[in-house]
């Protein structure tokens, strides 16, 4: 065993004695909860990174490094049924860890900045590092029940983090339909879980040959047939993928991700955009094998079963469905949402059709551009004097260098720009292997219908934001908190452009937007390096990534780069990407919007199709109509049923429970007690009377003696003769 | 006649005369030589019936009456002291005023 893999527990539990100790501490020692967290995510990152060198280190055996450690925890029925709890490292949980942990360290670190106003600081990082303990447990679990404590965590986190400031409306509602929806996933999780220990009789992924992902309980669970024909490791499956579905946002359970960007942006990039929700990405990975279990063997090395068909195929609906709303969106966050919830349907897609690496990869580089992404807007929007309406930002070019670089790097990478960007070859992985897939060619084009989409939304995106000239101020936008700097003047910044230098802006907020102090532009800048560097681990001359998780060892090979498949794949997204870029670009940056309340491009040309991707196709309004009134209605049902059916029931019981109370009230009080009481009376009368004999006269005892002793002789003479 | 029945009859007019002074006389001392006549005539009966009865070369009846006649006089000395403590303690020898064992 290795040595490292013993103390794998200490990173989930490092934030975890965080939390902890911040929740209860009561002064509010705001350099105290944000040591603590940035340092237990620091410590955390630092074995992460010596479990992530373990797992590179070669090592005995065919496939990938795999360790697994564990105890007993809780002994139920049989003398040898036991609960285990366990953690496991292999190259996925490594990846992930160092993964989490650093997104997570940078983006606790830029919370530091821009909770600074906030009255709940301390709150706030208490939740995040329960977050992170959370999220690292769901990485590091080889227990399907640990898994599901640590994901529970997870949405109770992201529950606390969306609602974090509960005092407005919609943020509490947020928070409640999060919760619920990921809630009806999770229902299938837990199904899934339940069948799989009763199949297995283990809850462990991986314990020597005994675990329910290694090959023995898989090959057993493939070759039974249940409901409908399917096999069932494949129902199990698809109940795990429900889970995932819920958390990962997927259609149809897809509405709460977007609502969720209530919560502060820091919690947006974290929870909703680089770890949570890639957490139901992860956890089909993580069951691949169960997935991909009884599938018939090919020679292209990629296992089509029915399971992972309707990952691909849910994966793509939502990859296009999620990127056509986001066109039409004005939020800079519920934008960033849309793309997120496109994304994850891609990383759902790479899984289905090219297995654990290909989505794996995408995972990872989409968690650094999309949490630079969500910190940048996160700058954006706090330079702004929170405002997050695209419509009324623009040229924040000049005001926010910083952030404009950083954004634009993350845009690029997101919107898949050839050759340099992280996101570009791991989309390209993808659409790859959806080009090569023998299911369906279907996914294929709509992952490039969304890719395209994709780019277009993003060069919107910026072009609205940081091009042309600033359209909010004009006295529109009240500060939403105390600013530390002068309060807004209104004034329009077009008027002195002229002497705004862009890099000695800072902290003159005369109502300007204004660049981001260090705390907050630093952790961009590292994202932003890592979202261009991360994509030349996976890239397909060297595809390193892909044979780190598979266990073989790459080889760099530039040729490889022009077989003629992969060069038409990689034309084709490069043609997707630029095309993207420059539709966008035409409709919003050549002829950018004069003032706030114009029309967009788009509604203009297409009115009604913009309107109905405006209201995310009705998805909520149609949701309200027949699942949520459908569920007022069984509430309504139950009440009545209750009060009238059951209720009546239970006073009627309790009726005629009384009315027998009184009638042995009555029997007992007339009945009973009267009888007994005659018969004392009665008793008394008697004694009273045969105590009158007693006159202690001891001659008219012997009287009587003599009197009964005649009638006694007299009796024996004539009864004798009788 | 036989001589069985005149002692049965002497015995019966001793009981009698025995159980009519015990229940007409009221001063404790002459209920008490009641009760001894009384018992007189019982053992007049148990010596005549020994010695008209059908084994009188036995000693039974003898042996059983000079047995009573033992218990009967120290019965008389129990009865004349219980007498003496009942005079001493409510001063009088009545036994119609005599009435409770109480006091």
């Amino acid at each position: 065993m290795n040595g490292i893999v013993q103390f794998l527990w200490l990173i989930p539990v490092l934030p975890l004695l965080a939390a902890g100790i911040i929740a209860v501490n009561k002064q509010p020692q705001r350099r105290l909860a944000a040591t603590l967290a940035i340092g237990s995510m620091a410590l955390g990152f630092l074995l992460s990174l010596g479990a992530f060198s373990a797992t590179l280190a070669p090592h005995e055996g065919a496939g990938p490094f795999r360790a697994v450690d564990g105890f007993n925890w809780i002994q139920f029925g049989g003398p040898d049924h036991w609960l285990q709890l366990g953690w496991v490292l292999d190259p996925l949980t490594a990846i992930m860890l160092v993964m989490v942990t650093f997104v997570g360290l940078l983006i606790f670190i830029f919370s530091v900045g821009y909770m600074a106003q906030d009255q709940n600081f301390m709150r706030f990082f208490c939740f995040l590092a329960l977050f992170a303990a959370g999220m690292l447990g769901v990485v590091i679990a080889n227990n399907l029940f640990l898994f599901f404590v640590s994901w529970e965590i997870v949405g109770l986190t992201s529950y606390l983090l969306i609602g974090f400031w509960f005092h407005k409306p919609s943020a509490a509602a947020a928070a409640k339909k999060a919760f619920i929806t990921t809630r009806i996933g999770d229902l299938g999780l837990l199904l899934g879980m339940v069948w799989l220990y009763a199949q297995t009789g283990t809850l462990n992924f991986y314990d020597h040959g005994k675990g329910c992902l290694e090959a023995g309980a898989c090959m057993q669970m493939a070759t039974q047939v249940t409901l409908g024909g399917l096999a069932v490791s494949t129902m199990i499956g698809l109940l795990i993928f429900l889970g995932a579905v819920g958390k990962s946002g997927q259609v149809p359970l897809h509405v709460w991700l977007p609502d969720a960007m209530e919560g502060p942006t820091p919690v947006s990039a974290l929870i909703h955009a680089a770890t949570m929700v890639a957490a139901g990405v992860f956890l089909v990975a993580r069951v691949y094998p169960l997935m991909a279990a009884g599938a018939p063997p090919l020679e292209t090395g990629v296992p089509v079963t029915t399971a992972l068909t309707v990952v691909t195929w849910v994966g793509a609906i939502t990859a296009i469905f999620a990127a056509s709303i986001a066109v039409a969106q004005y939020d800079i966050k519920r934008i960033l949402a849309y793309s997120t919830v496109s994304q994850l349907g891609f990383m759902m897609i790479g899984i289905g059709v090219g297995g654990v690496a290909v989505g794996m990869f995408h995972l990872i580089t989409h968690a650094f551009f999309k949490a630079l992404l969500f910190l940048g807007s996160g700058s954006v929007i706090h330079g702004c004097h929170e405002e997050q309406d695209v419509r009324k930002m623009g040229g924040l070019r000049k005001y926010m260098p910083v952030t404009f670089v950083v954004y634009a790097i993350g845009m690029l990478a997101l919107a898949g720009f050839p050759l340099f960007f992280s996101g570009f070859w791991s989309k390209d992985e993808i659409l790859h292997h959806a080009h090569n897939w023998s299911g369906s060619p279907i996914p294929f084009y709509l992952g490039c219908a969304a890719a395209l989409l994709t780019a277009f939304y993003m060069t919107r995106q910026v072009a609205l934001v940081f091009y042309g000239k600033y359209r909010g101020g004009a006295g529109d936008h009240a500060p939403a908190h105390a600013h530390a700097e002068a309060p807004a003047h209104g004034r329009q910044p077009s008027a002195h452009d002229h002497d705004l230098d862009p890099d000695h802006n800072h902290g003159h907020g005369h109502g300007t937007p204004h660049e981001s102090p260090a705390v907050m532009t630093v952790p961009l800048m590292i994202l932003a390096a890592f979202a261009i560097l991360l994509g030349f681990i996976g890239t397909p001359a060297w595809p390193w990534f892909d044979g780190y998780l598979t266990g073989e060892a790459a080889s760099f090979d530039l040729g490889k780069l022009f077989t003629s498949g992969t060069v038409f794949v990689l034309l084709l997204s490069s043609v997707i990407a630029f095309t993207g870029l420059t539709l966008g670009w035409i409709l919003y940056g050549q002829r950018q919007r004069q003032n706030a309340g114009e029309k967009d491009v788009l509604e203009a040309a297409q009115p009604t199709l913009f309107k109905l991707l405006h209201n995310k196709y009705y998805i909520d309004e149609i949701y309200e109509l027949t699942v949520i009134r459908f569920n007022a209605f069984a509430a309504w049902l139950c009440d009545f049923l209750d009060q009238w059916i059951f209720g009546g029931a239970v006073l009627l019981v309790s009726y005629a429970a009384i009315g027998g109370a009184w009638v042995c009230r009555r029997t007992d009080e007339y009945l009973i007690n009267g009888g007994f009481d005659a018969a004392c009376a009665l008793l008394r009368e008697l004694g009273g009377g045969s105590s009158k004999l007693h006159t202690g006269r001891v001659q008219t005892y012997l009287r009587v003696i003599g009197v009964a002793l005649v009638l006694l002789i007299l009796f024996l003479i004539w009864g004798r003769k009788a | 006649m036989n001589p069985l029945t005149i002692c049965l009859l002497i015995s019966a007019l001793l009981f009698a005369t025995g159980f009519a002074g015990a229940v007409t006389r009221r001063h404790a001392i002459l209920v008490l030589v009641g009760i001894e006549l009384m018992l007189n005539a019982a053992n007049l009966n148990l010596i005549a019936f020994w010695r008209f009865g059908p084994h009188p070369e036995a000693l039974t009846g003898f042996i059983f009456v000079l047995f009573s006649m033992a218990l009967a006089a120290a019965e008389a000395a129990v009865g004349l002291s219980l007498v003496i403590a009942i005079y001493r303690h409510q001063q009088t020898s009545n036994l119609d005023e005599v009435r409770e064992l109480k006091g």
